[in-house]
């Protein structure tokens, strides 16, 4: 008896419109979902939502009248989430490592660039929407404000506008590298709060090191993103910083996760 | 179809998998044996573009798995039921891999329900399944593209003996719709029945592969005579070397057709003559892959 008689028709012949490449922008909705479809994840969201609703309720509560503007509300609105959306980062490409998921995920799609690729575009996204949605809940705070007789003045320098929304992708990169380049969840997320840290306060107590600070520490040159109207210098500055905190262990991390053997 | 050419990888000086090669046809069940350790897990990797290989080849439906555009929608693949996010339950998994395939999610409740995980299991997360419901989500996740092949490792681990035969029922019906099915096991048991062909691999090589109607009538005779003795020394007269088996028969490299009418002449009385089977085809398996646990690769 010979068992191995071809048989013509498979299960299933897929279509051969289904056998395409995985387009890049179902890859990032994909990856937006698994932001939010864990446990860990969708609290995470829900306490950024909450930490900035609460950013609003403060400046409502106790602010002095004065101080209860727009441009106030939303800059510490957005405390939380550039806080806490890096860890969102951080966590999209080092759960594929810790909970293992990378081998069904590499499986689904091998070219493991492309999913990279889709990791970074997604934590772009949320980073755009945590803004926009902060500046949101920033406007109805100061509606409010004006009516319980704050200042609730308006202006806001629109060079804030795009600074700000700069200043949130930088970090939440930042986390998606660090996640790359550690592929483990508690190790990135000490790494990433505590190595910016040390660097700071090693460059404000060390004389010699004062100057490279200057350019290398990113706590330093993206505060100037929170002032309207930066210099080419501060410009240069942060792009240096940046390249270092975010290009370079982006660079080794995609390496990393390229080359790493899944099991 | 899966096609493997002197697939080799080495970890250092070892080897853990050597120079293996097979094919595995549409509408066929590869049972890929081997103890642990012998390097199954490794070249089922290496296959799906995981793991890559030191030297040789492999390839899906013609195609190295990595060059696949859409993988899921060819191959099924799971390899490890466990390797999944804890936090996510069990439908969004499923829901995940439909929309990477770019397939709609309302299949996903259906698959559910065929693997046994409809209702309550769907919407509990996978860190409160038992092994055995992981295995089931697996398989649901491995064939909810539909594909042509798949390739599982170790799926019966963890299932209870009654799903364990609904998985028989399963992969069985898919080779007879013409699918192409690869799956691994450590114990003989576990595949024989709905395997059509055997590859047997030990220390990273492979130690015998073949078809399983000829493995199994290669694997000799048993004989039970009134007068071992006798037997014995019939056995002896033609040329065979018997082996005594746990429950007193003899396992004899002959088949029945020789050894039946020699036993008559000589005048010795069976008691039993039948081809030794499943039991012999185990007792080929414990001889070939003796000692290379010992030995065996890490992975």
């Amino acid at each position: 008896m010979t068992a191995t008689v071809p048989v013509s028709t498979a299960p299933a012949a897929p279509a051969a419109a289904a056998t395409g490449r995985i387009p890049l922008t179902r890859l990032t909705v994909v990856e937006l979902r698994k932001l939010a479809d864990t446990r860990a994840g969708s609290w995470l969201l829900i306490v950024i939502g909450l930490a900035t609703a609460a950013t609003s309720a403060v400046l409502l509560g106790w602010a002095a009248d004065e101080e209860q503007t727009f441009s106030a509300l939303y800059s510490f609105g957005l405390l939380p989430s550039s806080v806490l959306l890096p860890v969102l980062g951080i966590l999209s490409v080092t759960s594929e490592w810790s909970q293992r998921s990378a081998l069904a995920t590499f499986t689904l799609v091998p070219a493991r660039g492309r999913v990279l690729l889709a990791k970074i575009a997604a934590a772009i996204l949320i980073a755009i929407a945590a803004t926009a949605a902060t500046a949101v809940l920033a406007a109805g705070a100061n509606v409010l404000a004006s009516a319980l007789g704050g200042d609730g003045s308006w202006s806001l320098d629109s060079s804030l506008i795009w600074q700000s929304l700069l200043l949130q992708v930088i970090f939440v990169l930042m986390g998606v590298a660090f996640g790359a380049l550690l592929l483990n969840s508690p190790l990135a997320i000490v790494i990433y709060f505590a190595l910016p840290t040390v660097w700071t306060i090693l460059g404000e107590t060390i004389k010699g090191l004062g100057d490279a600070a200057e350019w290398l520490d990113l706590n330093v040159t993206s505060q100037a993103l929170t002032e309207p109207d930066m210099t080419s210098g501060e410009w240069a500055r942060l792009a240096v910083s940046v390249g270092v905190w975010v290009g370079l262990p982006l660079v080794l991390g995609t390496i990393r996760v390229l080359r790493r053997e899944v099991s | 179809m899966i096609s493997v050419e002197n697939l080799t990888k080495a970890y250092g000086a070892q080897r853990a998998v050597d120079d293996v090669s097979f094919i595995c046809e549409p509408g066929t069940v590869t049972g890929f044996l081997g103890p642990n350790g012998a390097g199954k897990s490794t070249t089922m990797r290496m296959i799906c573009g995981l793991t890559p290989p030191t030297s040789g080849r492999a390839t899906v439906a013609g195609v190295p798995y990595r060059r696949l555009g859409n993988p899921g929608r060819h191959v099924g693949v799971l390899l490890d039921a466990s390797a999944q996010h804890a936090g996510r339950t069990g439908r969004e998994v499923l829901a995940l891999a439909a929309l990477t395939m770019g397939l709609d999610t309302q299949r996903v409740s259906a698959r559910l329900e065929r693997v046994g995980l409809g209702g309550a299991s769907a919407k509990r997360r996978i860190r409160a399944y038992s092994l055995g419901m992981r295995q089931r989500l697996g398989l649901a996740y491995a064939m909810i593209g539909d594909p042509a092949v798949l390739i599982l490792d170790e799926p019966a681990n963890g299932l209870d003996p009654e799903g364990i035969h609904w998985m028989r029922g399963l992969l069985r019906d898919f080779a007879d719709r013409g699918g192409t099915v690869l799956l691994s096991s450590h114990l003989l048991r576990e595949v024989e029945v709905i395997a059509d062909r055997l590859v047997v691999i030990g220390n990273g090589r492979i130690l015998v592969e073949g078809d399983k109607e000829d493995l199994l009538g290669a694997a000799g005779t048993l004989v039970r005579a009134s007068d071992p003795a006798a037997l014995e020394a019939l056995l002896q007269r033609m040329g065979l070397t018997g082996t005594r088996t746990a429950d007193g028969s003899v396992l004899v490299p002959s088949d029945p057709q020789t050894i039946g009418p020699a036993a008559a002449a000589a005048g010795v009385v069976l008691l039993e003559l039948r081809p030794a089977g499943a039991g012999g085809l185990e007792e080929m398996f414990l001889r070939l892959t003796a000692g290379t646990e010992t030995g065996a690769a890490a992975r």
